[in-house]
């Protein structure tokens, strides 16, 4: 396996060559990065290109990094899970958005459709706009929702909840009443923890 | 002559034929549908969110309330995302408890699916035979597992805990006599492999008598040949994956292709169709059936023979056994670790796809090395097949929509995560 793994590694090296960083090969995947300016050019070459022909968008997916201590990158990324049906083998793309603030990506949906319903739910999950998007609606949280819920800096109890009120007759939205708890702390140990 | 114009109708999400809280605005032109727009998240709970702020280990029941029909295949791909990251070895006996159990799911899921499918479209019948079968193997998830539906057997590092020796008997009460409950019984006499096999060799019986009821019949032809044709490059384009990729006719299996577990020492045949239309997605699904059939056999000739750990000895990851915890000091720190903080998976990501009776069901996981991940994606098999409603639902009377959610086999708890 791991040997197909490394031919793939080599042939993702010639042909896409300046516009991706070096591929890495690590747990049995491989996963290649590039940056937004260059993201649909590389999309169409691993779709089209005989050697490679990843001719199936498994899945996509955002990720905020701004909570992951050392993280070299950028805050935003989107990553793409692609699977070769013709020679059997997968990749993770993941293309960085340039800005923080408001991160802007190139929609890979006219690449391989089926990336349409990803991509809407990366934009309603974590904010991330994809230009050329046929129709980039809000698709998993409420209608009239405001904020980016998988965002590191949303609280998991949300800002708002929803009541019936008696009174007015009517659902009601009003600031949540629920004090936020953890009951295991999240915790990274050093290297050798537990170890002797 | 009086003007007609396309109008709009919400089918939903308090629909039956809407397989749960599917809300979908169609837009008709007399009774052909122009637009299908599937409007989903009704039963979204930010289960990826939630994990996040869960231990690894307390995120195995989340899994079970995604595809809440087949429900130890989620776990499955989320332990093996864990155990991909933490290199942790599953004993042998796991791996085929775990290849048993899988395969007990994907026919409790597509007995589900084809009686309602059926059901949906006017196969009154075919409901009531599917769910008398399926209640034998939901005997089969409480006795291993304690519950019928929400099992979390699976566990990082292996199962929970061996195949149980014997299977719950009925009793006599005011409703059942003696008679009845010895009828009931005689399958329960032994262990849950016996019980299994028995139901085995029931199955293949069944499994004919389905075909006599659908197979051939007019009506049900009428309703689903020539339906939702998709082509195999359009499947391929929308992400599609399982029965719904086999049925275009593209032979690809994760069990056959990339092989997890012990699926390469099995064998099984992979049914592929050749129009791509309900009908042969459901011709796909009922040849599954029989194929897992086959390799719940082998399984269970492999168990009988071969007993042995069921959970890895790696004590960062699984806990200790009851007895060395209460009498070995090392052994009560592990597990009071292993309870109260939980374990460290080292940093990095992995995705692990599995072939889930749906389709692919990955996860992505991302570790930033500490005792909750960082990042948790669930790729839902329904999630792309519910996208392609639109495509396979224009030009196609009203009728014919319940006809395409009932083949595409949609799980609200799977597709809204």
């Amino acid at each position: 396996m791991s040997a197909k793994l490394e031919k793939l590694c080599q042939k993702l090296k010639e042909i896409l060559g300046e516009r991706i960083a070096d591929p890495v090969l690590r747990l049995g995947e491989v996963t290649i990065e590039c940056q937004a300016d260059v993201y649909i050019e590389v999309a169409c070459t691993l779709r089209d290109h005989p050697d490679l022909r990843f001719e199936e968008l498994i899945d996509l997916s955002g990720i905020d990094y701004s909570a992951y201590a050392g993280w070299p990158g950028k805050r935003f990324a989107v990553a793409c899970h692609l699977l070769s049906i013709t020679h059997n083998w997968r990749l993770r793309l993941r293309a960085y958005a340039a800005d923080a603030e408001s991160p802007v990506l190139p929609s890979v949906t006219p690449v391989w459709n089926g990336a349409n319903w990803y991509e809407r739910e990366a934009f309603d999950m974590f904010g991330i706009v994809f230009e050329g998007h046929p129709d980039l609606r809000r698709i998993l949280t409420d209608y009239g929702f405001v904020g980016h819920p998988f965002r590191k800096d949303f609280p998991v109890s949300g800002y708002v909840e929803m009541r019936y009120d008696p009174e007015q007759g009517r659902v009601v939205y009003q600031p949540v009443t629920i004090e936020p708890r953890e009951v295991t702390p999240r915790v990274v140990r050093e290297e050798k923890y537990g170890r002797g | 002559m009086a003007e007609i114009k396309n109008y709009s109708i919400n089918f939903g999400p308090q629909h039956p034929a809407a397989h749960g809280v599917l809300r979908l605005v169609l837009e008709l032109d007399g009774e052909v549908v122009v637009h299908a727009d599937p409007h989903i998240g009704l039963l979204h709970r930010g289960t990826e969110k939630l994990i996040e702020t869960r231990t690894w280990l307390q995120s195995v029941p989340y899994m079970d309330r995604l595809d809440y029909v087949s429900m130890m295949c989620n776990e499955h791909a989320y332990c093996l995302a864990v155990e991909r990251l933490l290199g942790v070895e599953v004993p042998l006996r796991a791996q085929y408890i775990r290849v048993f159990m899988d395969e007990v799911t994907r026919i409790l899921n597509h007995l589900l699916n084809i009686g309602t499918h059926a059901l949906d479209i006017g196969a009154m019948t075919m409901v009531l035979y599917t769910f008398r079968e399926r209640e034998d193997l939901l005997d089969v998830y409480e006795a291993v597992s304690g519950a019928r539906l929400h099992a979390a057997y699976y566990r990082p590092g292996g199962v929970y805990r061996d195949l149980p020796e014997s299977m719950p008997r009925y009793t006599e009460n005011k409703f059942k006599n003696a008679e009845t409950v010895k009828r009931l019984n005689t399958a329960r006499e032994g262990s849950l492999l016996d019980f299994v096999e028995d139901f085995c060799d029931r199955f293949e019986g069944y499994l004919d008598d389905y075909h006599t009821l659908l197979t051939d019949n007019r009506i049900w032809k009428q309703r689903t040949v020539d339906v939702a044709v998709v082509p195999p490059e359009r499947a391929l384009q929308l992400g599609f994956s399982g029965p719904m990729l086999r049925g275009s006719g593209i032979e690809w299996d994760l069990r056959k292709k990339q092989p997890y577990e012990v699926y390469d020492r099995m064998e099984f045949d992979v049914p592929v169709g050749t129009n791509g239309d309900c009908y042969d997605r459901y011709l796909v699904r009922m040849e599954e059936m029989r194929q897992a059939n086959r390799i719940v056999r082998q399984c269970i000739a492999w168990l009988r023979a071969n007993p042995g750990p069921v959970i890895s000895d790696n004590h960062k990851v699984a806990p200790p056994p009851r007895a060395s915890m209460k009498s070995n000091m090392e052994e009560l720190i592990h597990h009071f670790k292993l309870s109260s903080e939980g374990m460290h998976v080292p940093a990095g990501e992995v995705y692990a796809g599995i072939e889930h009776p749906k389709g692919e069901f990955g996860v992505w996981a991302v570790s930033d090395g500490a005792n909750k991940p960082y990042r948790l994606k669930l790729r839902s098999p329904g999630f792309p097949h519910l996208a392609a409603t639109h495509e396979m639902a224009q030009g196609h009377m009203l009728a014919d929509v319940t006809a395409i959610i009932g083949t595409i086999d949609l799980v609200l708890g799977d597709t809204d995560r």
